[in-house]
């Protein structure tokens, strides 16, 4: 039945141009359209013209208040060029991301891997002991108690009992410390949605894979892991790449709720607090817009970038 | 399958003793790094207020006291904004912007997935790119398109961005894509059933993992929101603001913050672990092929 109306649609595109098949086919669809309409909608209001408007209002100098001018590349210039603050929040945006993207990447693949052929119900347990600091929302501020600045915190108090400090250390505002920490913090918070699919990934691996790929001659458990389990859950390390990218990028807020606003000596300023602090406290929108956009343009560019590198797993 | 079952002799699968040991034991040490936290968060609210105050600090408790929540109960009594309100605040909205998800991102993920229309692969595609990017960055000029909307400080401002995430969508559409049988679809709209009717009395029965998933995702993302630059009148504000300013007390309110802390994570735990068999199938067809 399906490959005749196929055939007969077929038939019928011969017959017109492809402007005319494509007003056919949307008359036919109409429906289609509607289901589709109340979404796409609000995508557009809130996700698809939010960008294009960052983009077009980064040429001006917008404040709210004023009609915008416009001032072609300078905010993109004074960004670059005249912003200190700004290349300051840049290193410790890549740093940020370099280290805490690929690590809890390689985190939830690994747990994700290990905790595979326990029962299922110890899984599951596993599971939700790694998966509960990322849904449960500003728990992450129980590592300003362990590492709070007085000698109860848990890290002094123990570092001055061991005997190898001797004086508190100001844990959260001391320039020194404020980075590790808050990268050892977003890390603990990062085992979310890629490591749920990374555990459904494996799940539905074909168990006779493992058996074929015994019987030609796959010696141990990382043989298999990398000829036979990573490129049958392909798909699977490509949508988790994207989630761990994008949240590596997205560590403000616990950086802002342990470090305080800005952080010290901006020690942990990142693009996103430069982009918050002009957006919505000094209100140059203009220039937080060209912020916005550099920040837009550093995360497609880092998803492609490894979208292209995971490609060649298991090649 | 059935072949490898008769054999006579089973195949023996690579696997080192030094192996499962060596993993048993970075998996312990994974784990206790990230259980440590959350049970001190719970050890905390249970402690009365000399062991909180103990030097070297504890990770057990021996007089455990449930002071701390009667003291966080006294406390919201004292706020000059109901408690009430804000609990309400956070509950309406979760629901609202959770529901309305649900049902916006299903029809849609439904009409990608199994209608072939012109521009449906083209929409899907402009929000699976749209999972790249960070909220953060549209955060400024949204603010001003709401502004415009004269939606700026109301439940609005919160519940109508939710309806339309991206994830959801890219989630339930993949997962009808692999779970919802065409023919089934076909038989449905060759017994003259509507496009509508078919999707919500055959497709979305066949998608509960997905509903679920979706749920839960909304819920919790709306849950756990603080402050937001959309909001500025005091008795709109959420839950979880009000805890961060019983927290903010400084030190004497200590063991009333760790009892916040612990009643707002039980929520996002709790959903969790009565759906998780459904999240890992939803999952299961989260994968991008290209």
């Amino acid at each position: 039945m399906l490959q005749k109306t196929a055939k007969k649609k077929a038939v019928a595109r011969k017959d017109m141009s492809k402007m005319q098949w494509t007003l056919k086919e949307m008359k036919r669809n109409w429906v289609a359209y509607l289901m589709v309409a109340p979404y796409m909608l609000i995508f557009t209001c809130f996700t698809i013209i939010p960008v294009i408007l960052s983009i077009l209002i980064s040429f001006t100098d917008f404040n709210m208040l004023e009609l915008p001018n416009i001032v072609y590349l300078d905010n993109y210039i004074r960004l670059f060029l005249d912003d200190d603050i700004f290349l300051i929040a840049a290193k410790n945006t890549f740093v940020f991301a370099v280290i805490v993207g690929p690590v809890s990447y390689i985190m939830s693949l690994m747990v994700a891997w290990f905790i595979n052929e326990l029962s299922p119900k110890i899984r599951a347990v596993v599971t939700l002991i790694f998966y509960a600091p990322s849904i449960s929302g500003q728990v992450y501020l129980v590592w300003s108690t362990l590492f709070s600045s007085d000698a109860y915190g848990w890290a002094n108090a123990w570092l001055m009992k061991l005997g190898i400090i001797t004086t508190e250390i100001n844990w959260f505002q001391d320039a020194d410390y404020v980075m590790p920490l808050c990268i050892v913090v977003a890390l603990w918070t990062s085992l979310g949605t890629s490591f749920l699919s990374f555990i459904a990934g494996l799940q539905g691996v074909d168990r006779a894979l493992f058996e074929a790929g015994a019987v030609d001659g796959i010696k141990n458990r990382w043989q298999e892991l990398w000829y036979i389990v990573l490129p049958s859950m392909k798909p699977q390390l490509m949508f988790g790449a994207i989630m761990a990218i994008t949240s590596s990028f997205g560590f403000g807020g616990i950086v802002t709720a342990l470090c305080g606003f800005p952080s010290v000596d901006y020690a942990a300023h990142t693009i996103m607090h430069h982009l918050e602090d002009y957006g919505t406290q000094r209100f140059e929108i203009g220039y937080s817009s060209t912020i916005a956009v550099i920040l837009f343009l550093v995360m497609i560019g880092a998803n492609m970038l490894v979208k292209k590198i995971l490609s060649k797993v298991g090649e | 399958m059935a072949k490898l079952r008769t054999r006579k002799h089973k195949v023996v699968l690579a696997r080192s003793v030094g192996g499962d040991v060596g993993i048993t034991i970075v998996l312990a040490i994974l784990g206790v790094f990230m259980f440590l936290p959350m049970y001190y968060v719970v050890i905390q609210s249970l402690k009365p207020l000399d062991e909180l105050w103990m030097f070297p600090p504890r990770f057990y408790v021996m007089n455990p006291t449930l002071k701390n929540y009667s003291d966080l109960f006294s406390l919201m009594d004292t706020s000059v904004v109901p408690f009430t309100r804000y609990i309400f605040n956070t509950v309406f909205t979760s629901v609202a912007g959770t529901f309305g998800n649900l049902f916006l991102s299903s029809l849609a993920a439904y009409a990608m997935a199994k209608i072939a229309f012109p521009g449906g692969k083209g929409m899907f595609k402009l929000v699976r790119t749209s999972l790249m990017f960070h909220q953060t960055v549209t955060a400024v000029t949204s603010f001003i398109l709401m502004s415009a909307f004269h939606i700026i400080d109301t439940y609005w401002a919160i519940i109508i961005p939710a309806w339309a995430t991206s994830l959801g969508l890219y989630l339930m559409k993949q997962f009808m894509d692999t779970h919802v049988n065409d023919s089934v679809l076909e038989s449905a709209r060759l017994d003259g059933a509507s496009e509508l009717k078919t999707f919500w009395v055959i497709a979305m029965p066949m998608v509960k993992p997905a509903w679920l998933t979706l749920i839960i995702y909304s819920f919790q993302d709306l849950w756990n929101r603080g402050a937001s630059i959309y909001i500025h009148s005091e008795e709109l504000k959420s839950f979880n603001y009000a805890i961060q300013q019983i927290t903010a007390g400084g030190i004497k309110r200590a063991g009333a913050s760790g009892a916040a802390t612990v009643i707002m994570m039980m929520v996002p735990i709790i959903v969790f672990i009565i759906s998780q068999s459904n999240i890992i199938e939803t999952m299961g067809s989260s994968g991008m092929k290209d």
